[in-house]
């Protein structure tokens, strides 16, 4: 691998790091109360935007860095409760996270950020410091008053402003390894003030035993200087998470400190809103009364990150990847091995076929656990919409709470990076929409905030989400006029409730007033669909006026693997994805309609369904004309339709080959698979061919080419070809 | 068949090894780094929608590679393959990134080295494929051996449509949104 290769993984690495960095610090900020100081909320927050700063600063990023600095600045003054969290420097605050979040993308590649952006921010966040820079210099002052009162004789030989601090360094064993020297750490520590080493080797194992790449050895300290906590704790930062470290003041100031805490405490007590705040404040009055003591571990479980610490590695996706390309050629040998099973003569077949059947049991499982591998929670997604609602919110004037149940159910990898948009666009519906405005609300009796539920479960082969709103629920007389107004129905069609519901996915359709930027352009439903087709799932909606809405999508648990019918059409065999299939009818001439000389419909039960020739798709010569044929019947978005066929062949689980690694995307074709033979068999896109077959795309080029189609011979309405 | 092997030098640097076959009776040559493999001919899914010269898809080891026939690319008449036909899987670089990719010859030829010297700038006329495709002509003792631009060649065959009268490149807009 050569230099250049080196530099992209470990910027990828950071750009990695620092954008989960930036998802706790928005979670934090999120979840930030005005006009309380939790003290280890802000903690959490600002030690993710050291990590940021100090990982761009490395890494050669320093805009970055120095962006990072000035809201760190800010975040200090707050955990160091000379600034107390208000609504604006939440406000602003979250903005610089998107201003980050867009130099980051600029420097992956993505658009440039104004550096007049930039700016504006940190004189905001410089304004925000203003205030608390006067207050601070208040306070020093004080401390400085009545430190000298009331100061010990250690301190009085220490001097008026030196500190004494007792640190207690306890290494994990694999420190070592990490490449951190614990000798480096109290060179830089000794650069800060009169240091004093004690080692303590009580935990070294036996020479026999010992490992020396292992650390055994933790180590007392005390340092005295003009220090603050703070500058201990960053020499420590880059074994924060390998080690355990106890710092703590041995002089009397802090005990000052902690006693002006306890009231400025129960100020702040005071002036809070009843309720939550309270509770949290009387439990940080005890942490303030104890002695101010800061134990770094590893991160607790209360951090809003969806990723368990607990024995987990991070692996590329090449990786799995490649692992499950592997278990499908084992697919495919095994089902290979199974023709051979049923083509062995009398004697062997049956132990052949015991062992292939227990190949096939093992080969099943080993591709669960496989694809097991690839599922990811739906937290991950879900994880931006807290944030989404809480700016909407306040962008729309409504009041509106989200609950999401069900975080942990597992989704494929690809499924879950292709759902989040159409989830965006659907909360963004409800939050748009469905709930009213407070006003609105109370008058009909209903609750001033309301509340959005996102719910993910796993039912049966699939995992279903579901988006449930308490509001207004749909306008079904706007939807019925709007679907109207622009054709899609017409005025004498009479519509069941559910089927006006249907209309919203509808192309083009939006009964919203006014374009806003956030939905209304009336391109949104019918893409959010087709994005869900696409991923060979389902959407739907339920609405009771008044009461709300359910929109319901149900996934497949994995897309790498079909459940496919095999069909014949002349020489070529297709796939049909199973769960397509309605039914297979053997076709009955006497129930074939040809319409205006180009599409042929079947009348099945009193549903008139056109019929798609495959044999013309696929460009191939009809198998017998004028012969029982097979028509199979799917269902694709909304639609059904008749694919005639030549035979029906078994069925079987076929893993998805891509056509668009080595060729391109082919439309009607959603992808190939390797039959048993080794040769390769298309999968058929029953949405994609449903659309060529009205594009008229092949049905010109059929009669161009005057292929003889078996029905037309005999039942022809209106007298053509 | 003698070939100028003995007389030019190996320029490894500057990819100058030629893997050539026969087409229409003509030689032509690919770099030998962007060859994958050569394998015999095996029969092909087509795939619906394709211009004539893209005759489907085959499962190279678990991987789907669609097959060119370059015979019919270049304009000429395709003819019934026999056990001399080979497929020829080269690796290139398109604007949307690597493919892997086979065409028909009907028959493989030689690997040279050649000698930069030897590579002369394609002329304006005279060649049965497109010039387009042309990097370059090579004499070779036994006659001219017409260098491929693979990259393009292949590119264009997937994505472009090629107006053959005027021999400009229309390149379509696959619709993926399907």
């Amino acid at each position: 691998m050569n230099d250049t290769n080196d530099f992209a993984d470990i910027h990828e690495i950071f750009l990695e790091e620092c954008a989960e960095n930036l998802d706790v610090l928005e979670a934090g900020l999120l979840e930030l109360k005005t006009g309380v100081t939790d003290l280890d909320l802000l903690n959490n927050i600002f030690r993710a935007a050291h990590s940021i700063k100090g990982g761009a600063a490395t890494f050669g990023f320093i805009p970055i860095s120095e962006f990072t600095h000035h809201m760190e600045t800010l975040l200090d003054e707050m955990r160091n409760e000379n600034l107390q969290p208000s609504s604006e420097s939440g406000h602003i605050l979250l903005s610089c996270v998107d201003v980050l979040r867009a130099m980051m993308e600029e420097s992956s590649g993505g658009v440039a950020v104004e550096q007049a952006n930039i700016e504006k921010h940190i004189n905001q966040l410089k304004q925000i410091g203003i205030g608390v820079t006067q207050n601070e210099a208040r306070t020093t002052s004080k401390l400085s008053a009545e430190a000298s009162t009331e100061v010990s004789t250690e301190l009085a030989q220490v001097g008026a402003f030196q500190r004494v601090w007792s640190i207690r360094f306890k290494p994990k064993p694999h420190l070592l390894e990490t490449g951190n020297d614990p000798l480096n750490l109290f060179q830089e520590l000794e650069k800060l003030g009169a240091l004093t080493v004690k080692a303590k080797t009580g935990k070294v194992p036996d020479i026999e035993m010992i490992d020396p790449h292992q650390c055994f050895i933790h180590w007392e300290l005390k340092l005295i200087g003009e220090v603050s906590e703070d500058q201990i704790a960053e020499v420590f930062d880059w074994v924060e998470f390998d080690c355990e470290l106890e710092i703590k003041a041995e002089d009397g100031i802090r005990e000052l400190n902690s006693d002006i805490e306890t009231i400025n405490a129960k100020v702040q007590a005071s002036q809070l809103m009843p309720g939550t705040s309270t509770k949290e404040n009387e439990g940080k009055e005890d942490e303030v009364a104890n002695s101010a003591t800061v134990t770094v571990e590893a991160p607790s479980s209360k951090q809003a990150k969806p990723n368990p610490e607990a024995g987990s590695i991070r692996v590329s996706t090449h990786k799995i990847d490649q692992l499950i390309d592997l278990v499908g050629e084992l697919v495919i040998t095994q089902s290979m091995l199974r023709r051979f099973g049923e083509e062995a003569s009398e004697v062997d077949q049956e132990a052949l076929r015991d062992s292939v059947s227990e190949l096939l049991r093992n080969t099943r499982q080993l591709q669960e656990s496989v694809m097991m591998i690839r599922m990811l929670p739906i937290s991950f997604c879900f994880a931006r919409f807290p944030r989404l609602v809480h700016d909407m919110s306040a962008k729309l004037g409504k009041k509106i709470n989200l609950e999401m149940v069900g975080e942990n159910t597992e989704v494929d990898k690809t499924v879950l990076e292709k759902i989040s948009d159409p989830l965006v666009h659907l909360v963004r519906n409800a939050l748009d929409h469905g709930i009213e405005s407070p006003n609105d609300r109370l008058a009909a009796g209903k609750n001033q905030t309301g509340t959005i539920t996102l719910k993910a479960f796993h039912e049966g082969a699939n995992v279903v989400l579901q988006i449930i709103d308490d509001g207004a629920g749909l306008n079904r007389t706007r939807i019925l006029a709007k679907a109207i107004e622009k054709g899609i129905v017409s005025e004498s069609e009479e519509l069941t409730d559910e089927q006006i519901d249907q209309l919203i996915f509808k192309p083009g359709f939006s009964t919203a007033e006014a374009v806003s930027d956030v939905s209304g352009r009336g391109v949104g439903m019918d893409v959010v669909r087709r994005n869900i087709v696409q991923l060979s799932g389902r959407v739907d909606v339920k609405s009771v006026p008044g009461q709300g809405s359910i929109l319901t999508i149900s996934l497949p648990l994995t897309l790498a693997i079909l459940e496919g019918q095999l069909i014949r059409v002349g020489n070529q065999i297709f796939i049909i994805s199973l769960l397509s299939i309605i039914e297979t009818v053997s076709v009955d001439h006497s129930l074939v309609n040809n319409i205006a000389g180009d599409a042929d419909v079947y009348r099945l039960r009193g549903e008139h369904i056109p019929i798609i020739h495959l044999s013309d798709y696929a460009e191939l010569p009809a198998d017998r004309p004028g012969a029982d044929r097979l028509l199979v019947i799917v269902e694709g978005e909304g639609q059904r339709v008749g694919i005639l066929v030549d035979e029906l062949l078994g069925q079987q689980q076929v893993v998805i080959k891509s056509l668009e690694k080595n060729f391109r995307a082919v439309p009607g074709v959603t992808g190939a698979t390797i039959l048993g033979d080794g040769t390769v068999a298309l999968i058929i896109d029953t949405p994609g061919l449903l659309k060529k077959y009205l594009s008229g795309d092949w049905q010109i080029k059929s009669l161009l080419s005057a292929k003889k189609r078996p029905f037309s011979d005999d039942f022809v309405v209106n007298g053509h070809n | 068949m003698e070939n100028a092997l003995s007389q030019t030098l190996v320029d490894e640097t500057q990819g100058n090894q030629q893997l050539t076959f026969i087409l229409s009776g003509e030689e032509y040559g690919v770099d030998i780094l962007q060859v994958q493999e050569v394998k015999s001919w095996t029969a092909t899914t087509p795939i619906p929608g394709t211009p004539d010269y893209v005759l489907g898809v085959i499962n190279l080891r678990g991987t789907i590679v669609p097959v060119i026939d370059l015979r019919v690319r270049f304009g000429a008449d395709s003819v019934s393959f026999n056990n001399e036909t080979v497929i020829i899987v080269v690796r290139v670089n398109c604007a949307v990134g690597n493919r892997t990719v086979g065409m028909v010859a009907d028959a493989i030829s030689e690997v040279y080295d050649l000698n930069s010297e030897d590579v002369k700038p394609p002329p304006d006329f005279g060649t049965t494929v497109s010039i387009h495709y042309v990097r370059s002509l090579v004499s070779m003792p036994n006659g001219m051996v017409i260098l491929l631009d693979v990259d393009k060649l292949i590119s264009e065959s997937i994505f472009g449509v090629i107006d053959q009268q005027t021999d400009s490149i229309e390149v379509s807009h696959v619709d993926t949104t399907h």
